[in-house]
């Protein structure tokens, strides 16, 4: 072996480590432990599909050539003027009025989408900057935000939701903002709970000293480092607008025929489930099925970014530790929408 | 002296807290009112009678007095009477409470009982097959909607039975003072509904707080004393770990004490919650303010009582 062999080897050898020892940002080493978290990635396209399908509602149904409120009342409806059951000309089968479920589930999709993200896109925008001129300058503006908050979590929403249906008519819109003002309080609180520590930091006291004004430490230096735990809760509050969505659809508050949505289509199916199972079902399973995908992946995109706390699902543990000693919870998930809160 | 002067300050600040929703819920009747009148009326109503029933019901007066009279009322102890049926609203309350009330009593016992139990097996078990099968069903739990569940329920337990001639799962609610057996028989379905979900947040909660007490000192030492494993978990860890589920346990029950509106809903059981909902389209104000302030105070007294509660059971906090 001759020298200059040997020092090629020693050369490649500290390429290779120098590779190895790459400099991996905090981001990046938590998108490659989403990546290579199964039940996450499953969940993703399952929700990618979701989107295509409700982005291609139209297509999908001009394909079929259908409409979602189109009623088909010789083909659509028995002799006695039941639903038809699911076949190859009605594949979810027709509902009460001969409309086609399975049109009507795919624009269900829309509705349940655009709620779900639009009103999490509302609420934590709001909850971000509050949060963060709450934490960051304190005193009076804290402690209205403080007190406002206990009054919003202390309030029955689903009362105050029907109250406002009654009052402007159910629609889209109203919907939309019911929940995002009941969202955005519990993101705040986490917001203004960082900032409040950041604050005190050395970087952001030498930001001060080299004159930045409060806007720019508040939205360049302090929001990226409180970024993380506000992503895990958007990515776990999609869900909960869209279960709250649903429900208010049920209740006859939310988003009204002929318009579909998978909860008011549910609450119409309680009167025909006797005869009509599919009419109850597939809206179900497709509700179902969206809001598990959506939990999944949130849980996935907490574990990835703080990988100390322990999963809300654990669904399969990549890292065994002998005794189960918790670290102190990162966030804890948005409770599911239950009664009368 | 402390424990009063704390006593004292959250009670005040209960009140204004009650007062504040009351002005509230009253303010938010007036921006658009629904017009009783009308409805009351019927299409072919004159002015004059209109004008008669305004003045009956006394929404011709200035809505500053209209409250001042709702609150003088409220402090005589007098909710006030509904601008429909005529009748007071107590009397309306005190019919819609056996309702829910036997479904929230019923539903709680169920999920402390589950929520509790499996939260205590999944952390002793933490990582078994048992932990695995329990996070599955809180999965499941958080991702299910109330009302998707009770439709499900409905469709798979009673009607699939029901076609076999059982007819125990009905809907709809049955006085227990009439038949126990039969009341029993339509409440399972519902209580199974409401709890599901909060079985789920229990479990969670429980496993989460029993973990973080097993990893104390004090339990170390209770080890070290050479307690039974039993005795460890149950005695020194459980009791200390119950303390956060407790607080979840008071404000839950009280803020379902305004109806559980979905489950009432779906299962068509009449209580405070659906008559809510229909005072609320309708536009019934007093049966609205009636439920509105009684949740209210539920929530605010029981958040005392926890508050007080928990610096008791825990040295270390104190009432602030």
């Amino acid at each position: 072996m001759s020298l200059t062999e040997v020092q090629t080897i020693g050369a490649s050898v500290e390429q290779a480590s120098a590779r190895s020892i790459e400099g991996r940002s905090p981001w990046q080493l938590a998108w490659r432990r989403l990546r290579s978290d199964k039940v996450a990635v499953a969940s993703a396209i399952i929700i990618v599909l979701l989107c295509a399908m409700a982005l291609a509602a139209p297509l999908i149904a001009s394909a079929t050539g259908k409409t979602y409120a189109e009623q088909f009342r010789d083909t659509g409806t028995t002799a006695q003027g039941l639903p038809v059951g699911p076949g190859s000309q009605f594949w979810f089968g027709t509902d009460s009025l001969g409309r086609d479920v399975f049109i009507r589930v795919v624009y269900g999709a829309r509705i349940s989408l655009l709620v779900g993200l639009s009103s999490t896109a509302i609420a934590v925008l709001a909850g971000v900057i509050v949060g963060l001129f709450a934490g960051y300058y304190g005193g009076a503006i804290d402690a209205v935000l403080a007190r406002f908050t206990d009054t919003v979590l202390a309030f029955p929403y689903l009362l105050l939701a029907i109250a406002l249906a009654a009052l402007f008519g159910p629609n889209l819109l109203m919907v939309i903002g019911v929940i995002s003002f009941f969202s955005w309080a519990a993101l705040s609180r986490i917001v203004r709970g960082q900032t409040l520590s950041l604050k005190e930091k050395e970087y952001v006291e030498a930001a001060r000293a080299i004159g930045s004004s409060p806007l720019r430490i508040m939205f360049i230096d302090i929001l990226p480092n409180v970024m993380a735990p506000v992503i895990v809760i958007a990515t776990l509050l999609v869900p909960s607008a869209i279960v709250f969505e649903a429900t208010l659809s049920f209740l006859g508050v939310g988003v009204v025929p002929p318009t579909a949505s998978w909860g008011n289509m549910i609450s119409d199916s309680l009167s025909w489930y006797t005869t009509s199972w599919w009419f109850l079902i597939f809206p179900s399973a497709a509700l179902i099925l969206t809001t598990l995908a959506f939990n999944l992946l949130g849980d996935g995109v907490r574990d990835a970014l703080d990988p100390q706390t322990e999963r809300i699902f654990a669904g399969r543990r990549r890292r065994s530790k002998p005794l189960p000693i918790e670290g102190p919870t990162l966030v804890e998930p948005p409770r599911p929408v239950t009664e009368g809160e | 002296m402390d424990f009063l002067r704390f006593l004292t300050r959250r009670v005040l600040y209960g009140v204004v807290v009650l007062w504040l929703i009351s002005v509230a819920t009253f303010a938010l009747f007036f921006i658009a009112p629904p017009d009783v009148a009308r409805t009351l009326a019927g299409k072919g109503a004159t002015p004059q009678q209109l004008a008669g029933i305004r003045h009956r019901l006394g929404l011709d007066q200035p809505l500053l007095l209209q409250y001042w009279h709702y609150l003088d009322g409220l402090l005589h102890g007098n909710l006030g009477t509904s601008y429909y049926s005529g009748a007071p609203v107590s009397s309306m309350l005190k019919a819609d409470l056996p309702p829910t009330l036997s479904l929230v009593i019923g539903g709680a016992i169920l999920w402390v009982i589950a929520g509790i139990g499996f939260g205590v097996l999944s952390a002793t078990r933490a990582r078994s097959l048992l932990d695995r099968f329990t996070t599955t069903g809180v999965l499941i739990g958080y991702s299910m909607p109330t009302f998707v569940l009770g439709g499900l329920l409905l469709f798979v337990v009673f009607f699939q039975l029901s076609k076999a001639g059982i007819l125990w799962f009905q809907p709809g609610y049955y006085p227990i003072t009439q038949n126990p057996v039969t009341w029993l028989g339509r409440m399972i379905l519902p209580w199974i509904t409401l709890a599901t979900v909060q079985v789920a947040v229990y479990s969670r909660l429980t496993r989460g707080s029993l973990l973080d007490a097993l990893g104390e000192d004090y339990i170390r030492t209770a080890r070290a004393k050479g307690l039974s494993e039993r005795r460890v978990v149950y005695r020194h860890g459980l009791r200390s770990a119950l303390i956060p589920v407790t607080t979840q346990l008071g404000v839950d029950l009280a803020t379902l004490i305004g109806g559980a509106i979905v489950t009432e809903t779906v299962f068509s059981l009449g209580g405070v919650g659906q008559s809510t909902v229909q005072a609320v389209v309708r536009g019934d104000l007093f049966f609205i303010l009636a439920v509105v302030i009684l949740t209210a105070t539920a929530v605010v007294a029981a958040n005392i009582v926890v508050d007080v509660a928990y610096s008791f059971l825990d040295p270390r906090v104190r009432l602030t």
